[in-house]
C-alpha cells in the first residue's frame, strides 16, 4: 500500500508575502536552538541549563549588554559588507582577511608612525580610519580582480587570502613591532583610543566601566549608506540587475567585470574599517587573534539577514550575544555550531520562499 | 634538506588531499558541487578520533570517520538536490555546520592518545632498487589505499558503465533521465560517496598520518585546497593525484628550508631571521590562488572536463540542461 500523502512543491506564482522572509528567519534560529539543544543533550549536557546561562551571559546587565554591542560592532560593518557583495552573487568569504589588513593598515598609522602623534585626537582616528578601509579595499581588489578578468571562484581565492592575511600580520607582530618578544605590539597612544563610553564616567557614574565605543557609531552610519546605495542609486540597481539576471545586465550595457570590482572592494572596505574600529575600540593594539571568526558569523549574519542593511543590526547583536556567552559555556564550539545550523536552516528555508509546500494525499495527485 | 625525505613526506601527507580531491571529483562529476568538503575532513576527524579512542579500535575509528563525512554530505544533498537550493551557498554552510559539530562533540579529546592505523612495508614491492624504499616502505596503509584509488577511480569514472552514467546526469541529466538513470539517485550517491572519501582524508589526518585531534587546526584549511586541486585538475583523479603529492611536498620542503644556516652556498634567511617563516607557511595557500587561476584559464580555452551542469539543480520536466 502507497502511504497516502506526499509533500508537494509547487513554484510560487504570485509575490512572497512580506512577513514570510522574517518568519523563516526566526524560524531558522528557533530550530537551530533546538537542534543544537538535541546535540547537547545527546552528547550528556544539559540543554536548558546550557541555555539560561547563555541568556544571563548576555542580556543579564547593562555591562554584559554593552559587550554584545562591542561584539556586534565589527558583524554589522562585515555584514554589511557580505551583504552589498552576495547581493551581486559574489561570496566574498574573505571578511576575515580584509578585517586583519585593514587592521594592519590602521596600526600603521601610530607604529610607523606616519603621523607625529602629538597630532590632534581627531586626525589620528580620522586617518586611521581611512587607512583601514583602504587596507581592506586593496585586500578585496584581488580577488575581484580575479574574479573579473579570469574568472576565478572568489570563494575559494578569498578563503585562501584569509591564512595569508593572519601569517602576514604575524610577521609584524612577532617581528619589527613586536612589545618585547611578545605576539602583540605595544599598547597605542592614548591619542589612538575610540572614545568609549567609559570616558564619559567622571560625570555619568552610570557609564563606569561600559565598554561601548565609537565604532558601533560607523557601524549604524554605514547601515544607512548602504541602504542608500542598494535601494535608492544607480549602482545598487546594477548590482541588484548583475545578481538577479547577469545577462539581462549586460545586454543593458552594464559593466559587470567593472562592478565585480568594484563591489569588492567596497565589501573588503567595510571588513577593513570594522578591524580598524576593533584595534582603536577594543584591544588598542596589533595582536594575534583579534578577531573571533567575525568575518565568518558576518556572513551568516548577511544571509539571516535576507541581505537587507537595517536588517543586519538586530541581526549582528544576535550573534553578539552568541559570541559573548560562548566565551563562557561549555563546550566553547556551541555558539559556532549554533551559527553553522542557522546559516544552513536558513539557506534550506529558501525552499519556502521559492515554492508553496503542500502536503496532499496521493490520490488526489492520481486524478490530477 | 633530503630529496628523499622530501618525496616520502609528500606521498604520505598528499593522501589527505587525494582522498578528498577525489571525493569531490565523484560528486562534481554528477553535477553537485560541495564546498563543504573542510567541514566534512573535519568531522569525519573528529568521528575517527573518538570512535578509535572510545573503542580502542582504530579501524572502528577509521569506519566512524568515513561515515560521518558520508552522512554530513546528504545534509547537502538533501538541501542542493531535493531542495534544489544554491550549491555554493549551501557547501559552505556545510563547512560551518561540521566544524561546530565537530568542535562540540570532539570537546576534550585534545591531548589524547588513540590506536592509529599501522605502518606497513609492502612485501616484494619494496624489494624493488630505489623505488621500493621511497614509495612502498614504512608508509601508513591508507598511503598504499592513496595509490589504488587514482587508478580504480580514474577506470570506473571513463571506462565503466556506471561511471559513464555519472558523467552523464552531470553533463545532461534530461538525456540521462530519459535513459531511465536516476538524475536524484546518481547525485545522493555520488555526494554521498564524496562524502565518505572526505570524511577518509580527516581520518587519514586524525588516526593515521598526525595522529591527534587540534579542534579545527586539524585540517588547517586543506579541504579548500582539495577543491582547488579539483578545479586545477580539470576534474581528473590523475592530475589531482599529481597535485595533491605536490602539495605534500612543498608542505615538508618550507619546513625544511628552516633547518640549515646555509642553501647553496648563501646564507639562509629563513634560519636567521625565524619570523620570515610566515611567509613560507603562505606559500601552500599562494599556490593555491595560482593553481586555480591556471585552471580557471585552461577552463576558457576549452571547457573540456568541467561537467556541464555543475551547480545547477535538476527539475524534471523544466527547460534547461
Amino acid at each position: 500500500m502507497k502511504f497516502p500523502y506526499k509533500i508537494k512543491f509547487e513554484s510560487r506564482t504570485n509575490d512572497v508575502p512580506k512577513w514570510l522572509p522574517l518568519a523563516t528567519s526566526l524560524g531558522a534560529v528557533v530550530v537551530a536552538f533546538i537542534i543544537s539543544g538535541i546535540v547537547l543533550w545527546l552528547i550528556g549536557g544539559n540543554p536548558f541549563q546550557v541555555y539560561r546561562y547563555f541568556f544571563t551571559a548576555s542580556f543579564g546587565s547593562w555591562g554584559a549588554f554593552s559587550d554584545i554591542l562591542v561584539k556586534a560592532t565589527p558583524l554589522i560593518l562585515i555584514g554589511l559588507g557580505c551583504s552589498v557583495a552576495f547581493k551581486m552573487n559574489i561570496l566574498n568569504i574573505g571578511a576575515e582577511g580584509q578585517f586583519y589588513i585593514g587592521a594592519f593598515f590602521a596600526s600603521m598609522v601610530v607604529l610607523v608612525p606616519i603621523i607625529p602623534l602629538d597630532s590632534p585626537k581627531w586626525l589620528v582616528l580620522t586617518l586611521m580610519a581611512l587607512m583601514g578601509i583602504l587596507g581592506g579595499a586593496l585586500y578585496g581588489f584581488i580577488p575581484g580582480f580575479l574574479k573579473a578578468v579570469f574568472n576565478v571562484n572568489e570563494i575559494i581565492t578569498t578563503l585562501m587570502l584569509n591564512y595569508i592575511a593572519i601569517f602576514w600580520n604575524n610577521y609584524w607582530i612577532f617581528g619589527k613591532y613586536s612589545d618585547a618578544g611578545f605576539q602583540m605590539t605595544p599598547t597605542f597612544d592614548k591619542v589612538a583610543w575610540l572614545p568609549r563610553l567609559a570616558d564619559l564616567a567622571k560625570d555619568y557614574p552610570f557609564f563606569s566601566g561600559i565598554t561601548l565605543h565609537l565604532g558601533v557609531v560607523f557601524g549604524l552610519v554605514a547601515a544607512v549608506l548602504i541602504w542608500v546605495i542598494l535601494k535608492r542609486s544607480r549602482w545598487g540597481y546594477e548590482i541588484a540587475l548583475i545578481g538577479d539576471n547577469p545577462k539581462a545586465a549586460n545586454y543593458a550595457g552594464i559593466n559587470i567585470k567593472k562592478n565585480i570590482i568594484l563591489v569588492m572592494m567596497l565589501s573588503g572596505a567595510l571588513a577593513g574599517l570594522a578591524g580598524m574600529s576593533e584595534v582603536t575600540g577594543v584591544v588598542h593594539r596589533l595582536q594575534e587573534r583579534i578577531s573571533t571568526n567575525y568575518g565568518f558569523s558576518g556572513v551568516i549574519v548577511a544571509w539571516l539577514a535576507k541581505l537587507n542593511p537595517f536588517a543586519v543590526i538586530p541581526v549582528a547583536i544576535l550573534f553578539g550575544a552568541l559570541i559573548v556567552a560562548g566565551r563562557e559555556i561549555q563546550p566553547s564550539g556551541l555558539s559556532f555550531m549554533i551559527q553553522g545550523t542557522i546559516l544552513f536552516l536558513v539557506i534550506s528555508s529558501d525552499v519556502f520562499l521559492r515554492y508553496k509546500v503542500r502536503i496532499v494525499r496521493t490520490h488526489q495527485e492520481e486524478m490530477a | 634538506m633530503n630529496l628523499e625525505v622530501i618525496l616520502r613526506a609528500g606521498l604520505s601527507t598528499g593522501t589527505i588531499l587525494i582522498f578528498a580531491a577525489i571525493g569531490e571529483i565523484f560528486a562534481e562529476r554528477s553535477g553537485v558541487m560541495n564546498l563543504g568538503v573542510e567541514g566534512m575532513m573535519l568531522i569525519g576527524a573528529m568521528a575517527a578520533f573518538k570512535v578509535s579512542y572510545v573503542t580502542q579500535n582504530a579501524w572502528l575509528g577509521l569506519l566512524a570517520g568515513i561515515l560521518a563525512g558520508g552522512i554530513l554530505s546528504l545534509a547537502h544533498g538533501l538541501v542542493v538536490i531535493s531542495l534544489q537550493a544554491d550549491q555554493t551557498v549551501s557547501g559552505l554552510s556545510l563547512t560551518f555546520l561540521g566544524t561546530g559539530l565537530a568542535l562540540v562533540i570532539g570537546e576534550g579529546l585534545t591531548g589524547l592518545n588513540t590506536p592509529t592505523i599501522p605502518t606497513v612495508t609492502l612485501p616484494l614491492l619494496s624489494k624493488i632498487p630505489f623505488i621500493g624504499l621511497i614509495f612502498f616502505t614504512d608508509f601508513n596503509l591508507l598511503v598504499y589505499v592513496g595509490y589504488l584509488l587514482i587508478p580504480l577511480s580514474w577506470y570506473f569514472i571513463f571506462k565503466t558503465r556506471p561511471g559513464m552514467h555519472l558523467r552523464a546526469v552531470g553533463e545532461k541529466p534530461s538525456a540521462a533521465d530519459s535513459l531511465g538513470i536516476s538524475v536524484y539517485g546518481t547525485r545522493y550517491l555520488y555526494t554521498f560517496i564524496g562524502g565518505c572519501l572526505a570524511g577518509l582524508a580527516g581520518a587519514t589526518i586524525s588516526i593515521a598520518i598526525s595522529p591527534g585531534w587540534y579542534s579545527n587546526l586539524t585540517t588547517s584549511g586543506q579541504g579548500w585546497i582539495a577543491i582547488a586541486l579539483v578545479i586545477f585538475a580539470r576534474w581528473n583523479p590523475y592530475t589531482a593525484a599529481l597535485g595533491g603529492y605536490f602539495f605534500g611536498m612543498l608542505r615538508r620542503f618550507t619546513l625544511d628550508l628552516q633547518g640549515p644556516a646555509m642553501i647553496l652556498g648563501l646564507r639562509n634567511p629563513f634560519f636567521y631571521d625565524h619570523n620570515l617563516v610566515f611567509f613560507l607557511q603562505m606559500v601552500p595557500f599562494a599556490l593555491t590562488i595560482v593553481a586555480l587561476v591556471w585552471g580557471s584559464g585552461a577552463a576558457r580555452r576549452n571547457r573540456r572536463g568541467t561537467p556541464a551542469a555543475l551547480g545547477i539543480p535538476y527539475v524534471r520536466g523544466e527547460r534547461g540542461l
